[in-house]
């Protein structure tokens, strides 16, 4: 043994870290926004009537959900380019991340829509709204709020997938940590800190979807 | 036409890698979640069962775990544990690195269903002159594994996907032969989708496995 900690290496570096680290809750953002798009959508299409609307939308969740991610991010780096779609590591890596999460984010907004009272809705039918009204004004809104803890959970474990983006030489944290582990040999330090700060990051966000809960709560 | 045909043909010429990496990424996953759910359910005994000062220090290493990205435990059980005089191959490494994982997975099931059991059955339990040890075993445990059994099922599909990563520390499992046959025959965009179809396949019976689990041990009502 005889291993002394030394982290000044990590130290002098520690400014690409939290580039990287910011580049890595950017990507997460602008994935879960669009995830969130993507997942709504999907959700009312697994909740709705027709076979025709549900079935594909339910083979979407099961085919993403079934694939290990760096499949899909392997996937849209290197396959994509040769049928044509030529767009940059990071624009493909939103991409993948913004399916990716859109599948899980439906399951969850699943369960929140069906958590709903159907009275709700015809309620919302007997004032005399529109199907399409009801959805946005009573039952997102509803949903949003009953699923504030699942979306906490998927909304850390996305940013966790950020990390995946190293596989394709996009410059976040994890990739930042590999490069300064290989330039800077402190192997323990590098990576201590480096999960130090995803653990922090993801406390942080916890706390912070916590706070939203709680302010959105629906009072009883 | 000719392509698809080339493509099989290409699959033919690789058949051996892509068994030989499925075989790595099978015993993998099997390995990660033995040991994992072995350590897990340690894990999640102490966390429902130890005293505070256990308690703390076993909450401590789950929270970091899952505060972790998988591909951060991969990477740095690979390059720490050899700098620490542990040395062990990258398949060692990065099913050690799995098996973390895993065990902070298996011991928030484990913790959930335990917590999740009426405290009222341990009472009645004590009420008629169980010990501890047999409330345990006849009581809690039964109705624990029932609820957490599914979300194990899934805890295993999980292991396939993140099995994956090894990759990138250089196990040649199922992914990273994929990768090698592509820088051979560049055919990136049939390969990737054939690896995603094995793994689809994989994974999605271990779901159908995790949905008949759940229907056996649903409590009849």
């Amino acid at each position: 043994m005889g291993y002394t900690l030394n982290f000044a290496a990590v130290w002098r570096s520690f400014d690409q870290l939290l580039e990287g680290l910011l580049l890595s809750l950017g990507l997460a953002f602008i994935s879960i926004l669009i995830g969130v798009l993507i997942g709504l959508l999907v959700a009312f299409a697994l909740t709705a009537k027709s076979g025709w609307v549900r079935r594909p939308a339910a083979l979407y969740v099961t085919v993403i959900r079934n694939l290990p991610i760096l499949v899909l991010v392997l996937f849209a780096y290197f396959a994509l380019p040769q049928m044509g779609f030529r767009i940059g590591k990071v624009q493909s890596f939103i991409a993948v991340l913004s399916i990716y999460s859109g599948a899980y984010l439906a399951e969850v907004f699943r369960a929140g829509l069906l958590s709903i009272p159907k009275g709700l809705s015809e309620a919302g039918l007997a004032i005399g709204l529109r199907p399409m009204q009801i959805r946005a004004s009573i039952i997102a809104p509803l949903m949003f709020r009953n699923v504030l803890p699942s979306l906490s959970s998927t909304v850390i474990s996305l940013f966790k997938d950020t990390s995946l983006a190293a596989a394709i030489a996009v410059p976040e944290l994890t990739f930042e940590a590999r490069k300064i582990n290989v330039e800077s040999f402190r192997v323990i330090e590098t990576w201590l800190v480096t999960s130090g700060l995803y653990v922090f990051t993801c406390v942080v966000l916890a706390a912070l979807m916590r706070v939203v809960e709680r302010r959105l709560a629906v009072p009883r | 036409m000719t392509d698809f045909t080339a493509f099989l043909d290409q699959i033919w010429i690789a058949r051996l890698p892509i068994l030989k990496g499925l075989g790595v990424t099978v015993s993998i996953s099997l390995l990660a979640i033995i040991i994992g759910s072995l350590l897990g359910v340690l894990v999640g005994l102490c966390l429902v069962y130890g005293n505070p000062v256990l308690r703390f220090f076993v909450r401590v290493y789950t929270d970091f775990i899952r505060g972790t990205p998988v591909l951060v435990l991969v990477l740095a059980s690979y390059y720490v544990l050899s700098t620490i005089g542990i040395d062990l191959g990258p398949f060692q490494a990065g099913v050690f690195a799995l098996a973390i994982f895993c065990s902070s997975h298996v011991g928030e099931i484990v913790r959930g269903g335990l917590q999740a059991i009426p405290k009222g059955q341990t009472e009645a339990a004590k009420a008629i002159g169980l010990t501890f040890r047999q409330t345990f075993a006849y009581v809690l445990w039964p109705q624990a594994l029932r609820q957490f059994l599914p979300a194990w099922v899934n805890t295993a599909a999980e292991m396939v996907k993140a099995s994956t990563l090894l990759s990138v520390i250089g196990v040649a499992e199922l992914l990273l032969r994929m990768q090698e046959i592509i820088s051979r025959n560049f055919m990136s965009l049939q390969f990737y989708f054939f690896a995603g179809l094995l793994y689809f396949v994989i994974n999605y019976g271990i779901e159908r496995l995790g949905k008949y689990v759940e229907r056996k041990t649903a409590v009849p009502s």
